[in-house]
């Protein structure tokens, strides 16, 4: 079957009961974590497929992109997750100005729960304090959850499901930077994202993605970076000077022979998305989100009765 | 590729080298962050560690409801949080093998010499491939930690993994590290 069909099996699983908003707003909500989880998007794989013909034949990083790839077709078909760690659950919701945020929050925690339960997400919310998991992925801060107003009339939600892996070699950047040598301009920008890189190796499960914001306070840069991964992987940047950045981020950390798993080989990452935000004079940020290989992005707008009308990525 | 099957030893590990694909079968036991900090913290593990494997993971796993855990989801996770740790339970409890990702320094790597331990780096996001390999769950231990942290006693067939760091000082990380910095200061 086809991703496509797929997806459109999937999503006219609505049960002959008509269901009421609740109910129907819930069961989209969990059927896009499923395929969040369990999927990845078409732009991501395209990029896979490129990369792993690339590697040099009986090599270990052909070897590592043979997995990926089995993996990808067996999550797909035994509808289970890409990988154990499904991360922090972050969702992004574009809806009209008459739409409740509270009520829909409600709904968003209660399908996370669900799809826990049913092992599209591991019990992955771990209170920082005392240690404990509750099991549900609920929590201060868990799910993370981001509104915005738009003008359309329909209801949009994003997901990203962001492993701790990957996390955990993003990296921020206060500029000058004296050990690199790296100024306030977008040379010296080039040199701290290729610093992260490196010294991410196979940590973040490489081949990765990159999001990355120049300035903005602390927070703001962090989270505008993390925002550029919902743009698709082969898009061109509007901005003429961060789209040739972004095209030579890529090829240079192509040629450090870091590789995927960081075992060496030729492809360290599949992409680099960059944005930028206004700063205060003092500060010059750049924040850098690292995105693992098993890239968990997707999409939906849903109809007037909250089922899924459309798939985004 | 190479087999490695249980029951483990020294001496079939120190045959092992950087570089080498190999498929492991039997018993695996996962142990993270928690129980590297348990252990290390003079607490002894509740199941014998000699000459077995430790796997850095927090696997996906559902019960059914007669109480049986069948694991959906076992990729690696990152080894390096494991560093502090990790050269103690090698020395304290005679394990041969770990099996993440992303490598580990310097203190284990001399651990694996010194006392015969091999590090084995799995696909990191593979998932179902290397859940696939999991025959049954043997045993679930402190199950308190929540059940990611848990240490899990699995069966294992043909595990696919490569070996990144052996017991003869050898470390594909370290090489990967060093290669690829002379080339970013060639670049920058």
């Amino acid at each position: 079957m086809t991703k496509k069909a797929a997806k459109k099996k999937a999503s006219k699983k609505v049960s002959p009961k008509k269901l009421d908003s609740k109910q129907q707003t819930m069961e989209s909500l969990v059927e896009l974590i499923r395929i969040t989880s369990t999927v990845v998007p078409d732009d991501v794989f395209k990029a896979i497929t490129t990369a792993a013909k690339n590697e040099e034949k009986n090599t270990i990083a052909d070897y590592a992109m043979g997995i990926i790839k089995t993996n990808i077709d067996l999550a797909k078909y035994k509808s289970q997750p890409l990988c154990q760690d499904t991360g922090t659950v972050i969702f992004y919701i574009y809806h009209p100005p008459s739409f409740h945020q509270t009520p829909f929050k409600e709904l968003i925690k209660k399908s996370v729960t669900l799809a826990t339960k049913k092992g599209y997400l591991r019990q992955n919310s771990v209170n920082s304090l005392t240690g404990e998991n509750a099991g549900t992925n609920l929590g201060e801060g868990h799910p993370s959850i981001h509104f915005y107003e738009h003008k359309g009339s329909e209801v949009e939600v994003k997901l990203v499901l962001k492993g701790g892996g990957c996390e955990n070699v993003s990296a921020q950047y206060s500029l000058p930077d004296t050990t690199l040598g790296a100024g306030r301009d977008l040379e010296g920008v080039r040199k701290v994202i290729l610093d992260s890189v490196h010294k991410a190796q196979g940590k973040g499960c490489g081949p990765g993605a990159l999001g990355v914001c120049i300035g903005g306070d602390r927070a703001d840069s962090s989270y505008f970076a993390k925002k550029q991964l919902l743009r698709k992987l082969d898009d061109k940047n509007s901005h003429k000077d961060l789209d040739k950045l972004e095209k030579e981020i890529v090829e240079t950390c192509n040629k450090l022979g870091i590789g995927p798993m960081g075992f060496g080989g030729k492809t360290t990452l599949l992409s680099c998305k960059i944005t930028s935000a206004n700063r205060v004079p003092a500060s010059f940020f750049v924040s850098i989100s690292y995105m693992c290989w098993a890239f968990r992005r997707q999409g939906i707008v849903m109809n007037k009765n909250f089922a899924i009308k459309k798939w985004l990525y | 590729m190479k087999k490695l099957d249980y029951p483990f030893s020294v001496e079939a590990v120190r045959e092992l080298k950087v570089g080498d694909m190999v498929l492991i079968s039997g018993k695996l036991f996962t142990g993270r962050d928690a129980v590297h900090k348990y252990l290390h913290d003079g607490n002894k593990p509740p199941v014998d560690l000699k000459n077995q494997i430790i796997y850095h993971c927090g696997p996906v796993t559902l019960q059914d409801k007669k109480g049986k855990w069948t694991v959906t989801a076992a990729g690696p996770t990152t080894s390096i949080r494991e560093e502090p740790y990790q050269w103690e339970v090698i020395r304290d409890y005679g394990i041969v093998g770990v099996i993440g990702k992303g490598g580990m320094g310097q203190k284990t790597l001399d651990a694996c010499k010194q006392y015969g331990c091999v590090y084995f780096h799995a696909v990191g996001g593979a998932a179902q491939v290397l859940a696939e390999k999991i025959k049954s769950v043997d045993g679930l231990y402190l199950k308190e930690f929540g059940l990611p942290e848990a240490i899990w006693e699995l069966s294992v067939e043909d595990f696919p993994v490569v070996v990144t760091m052996d017991s003869h000082g050898n470390s594909l990380h370290k090489e990967v590290e060093t290669s690829s910095k002379e080339m970013l200061n060639k670049l920058l």
